[in-house]
């Protein structure tokens, strides 16, 4: 059952992914990299990760992407106001990331098959069990990534009060 | 290999469907009725009579309402971006409905002779998974405002979702007080700990406060409904909407005032537990007939509130938001981690 499962969810993530890209109008890009995210949350209860799947849909479905959804409408994109991009640029898009492609593609063909790492323990993925291995084994990256966050808010309200004098 | 797990599962699956089933029909019955209830305690609150033709004591209104909303005419604005105006309805109803799937509703239904389980699923993050829902429910309001092409829709579209963000935040952090008092994300883990008189609300009381202010404003009830706000919006992000499709909208705010006040029982209040009552009284009946009657008299409670209680004006609301109720969850949460820390460490 579950290989269908997974199936169906990567097909439905690589398909809203492609379509996030290739849409024109930009609200409807956030709308099918939602539906991303809902597939990829469900890789992750695949994995028994449900906390992680659930945290993921919180932060970026519910937080992230309303914030980016916010923007865009506050700046009424259409196609007279949008600035049009000539060939040139085009061609040198369909360029750059063509030999970015061969490139990736090149440099993975030498390597070998990863194999899918097994799992030990089938509730590794539990609130439990994470809240464990970030206290304890992973303590010093995991207060790193808290210190990022707290200077990246810092730096927020520095930059939303303009008049600030230092 | 597929046909012996569906085999294998299949009394299992009929019985999560059936109680699906239920969840939904009740979930529907109760948001119906509470738009009964909210005329009737208006009425009350405003010393009139409220509906009193359609049946007896007008029992018949909701059902009155539902054939006028089915009839009415369904209108597209010209300019509108049709897909996301048919589909924000829709969505907004879906993740309310979503949330019923995690709440223990009972401890265990005897019935003809079967044992069945009154939780759909008992998730070890169900707390979490309603954050997630609640969390997505902004989206059927933005995209309805911003599709309808309205400026009006699209300032209700606006203020709604500022307001449910920064409300949100001040709900996760009264919501990380219970699990750190229970220990646990699972909701029926938290319900089971508090029989007796032993429930939350007497360890949080400041929490339980906070979290049911958010609650208010998550679903956009007065003194909170800003998206709304008709003086000044019209309609806010349903201007342009009619039908059933306005129909979707209100009927879906109904359905997320059942489900806050469920919520609100089960963290707060001891959800089927009651001092006294077993919950298994009844062949587990009892269990669901007294959280159903702490949901009803919290959804009382929201009616109540909605009638005596001015609006407040935006910035208000940003700083009641901001500065006065996240100030006060994070107190909460120190306090209580102190608190633990002291008596259970």
């Amino acid at each position: 059952m579950t290989p269908y499962i997974f199936l169906t969810l990567a097909i439905i993530s690589v398909i809203t992914a492609l379509l996030m890209v290739l849409s024109r109008n930009p609200v409807h890009s956030v709308l099918f990299l939602i539906l991303t995210f809902f597939a990829i949350a469900g890789q992750y209860v695949l994995l028994n990760a449900q906390f992680l799947a659930v945290v993921h849909i919180i932060v970026y479905a519910g937080a992230i992407m309303v914030l980016f959804l916010f923007v865009l409408m506050l700046l009424n994109l259409s196609k007279d106001t949008e600035p049009q991009k000539s060939n040139l640029w085009k061609i040198s898009g369909a360029i750059a990331s063509g030999s970015l492609l061969l490139t990736l593609v090149g440099a993975m063909r030498g390597s070998i098959a990863v194999q899918s790492p097994e799992v030990s323990d089938p509730g590794v993925g539990l609130v439990e069990n994470l809240g464990k291995v970030l206290f304890t084994d992973f303590v010093v990256p995991f207060e790193i990534a808290g210190i990022l966050f707290l200077a990246a808010m810092v730096g927020a309200v520095l930059v939303g009060k303009r008049d600030l004098k230092l | 290999m597929i046909d012996m797990i569906l085999l294998y599962d299949f009394a299992l699956f009929a019985q999560k469907a059936g109680l699906i089933v239920v969840v939904f029909a009740i979930t529907l019955g109760v948001a119906a009725y509470s738009t009964y209830g909210e005329r009737k305690i208006a009425a009350f609150l405003q010393d009139r009579l409220g509906p009193s033709n359609a049946g007896p004591w007008g029992l018949l209104q909701p059902i009155a309402d539902g054939v006028k909303m089915f009839t009415k005419e369904d209108f597209i604005p010209n300019k509108s971006e049709r897909w996301i105006y048919i589909l924000a309805p829709g969505a907004f109803i879906f993740v309310a409905l979503m949330t019923s799937a995690v709440i223990p509703w009972g401890t265990r239904l005897t019935l003809f002779g079967m044992d069945l389980d009154l939780q759909v699923t008992d998730i070890n993050i169900g707390i979490l998974y309603i954050m997630g829902f609640v969390s997505l429910g902004v989206y059927g309001i933005m995209l309805g405002g911003w599709a309808s092409n309205n400026k009006y829709s699209l300032y209700g579209a606006i203020r709604a979702s500022s307001q449910m963000i920064s409300y949100e935040l001040a709900m996760g952090l009264s919501l990380i007080a219970v699990i750190m008092l229970s220990g646990s994300l699972s909701l029926r883990t938290i319900v089971d700990q508090q029989t007796g008189f032993g429930w939350n609300v007497l360890y949080q009381p400041l929490g339980f406060i906070l979290f049911f202010v958010c609650a208010l404003a998550e679903c956009n009830r007065a003194p909170f409904d800003m998206a709304e706000c008709e003086t000044e919006l019209i309609g806010g992000y349903h201007t342009e909407y009619s039908s059933m499709k306005l129909g979707f909208f209100l009927f879906a705010e109904y359905i997320n005032m059942f489900i806050s006040c469920t919520v609100i029982s089960s963290l707060y209040f001891g959800g089927y537990h009651f001092p006294g009552i077993d919950p298994n009284w009844l062949g587990g009946l009892m269990g669901p007939i007294v959280l159903f009657s702490k949901i009803f008299f919290f959804i009382f409670v929201f009616m109540w509130i909605r009638w005596t209680l001015p609006r407040f004006r935006y910035d208000q609301l940003m700083h009641l938001g901001w500065k006065s109720l996240i100030p006060l969850a994070i107190l909460n949460m120190l306090l209580t981690g102190a608190g633990v820390l002291l008596f259970e460490g």
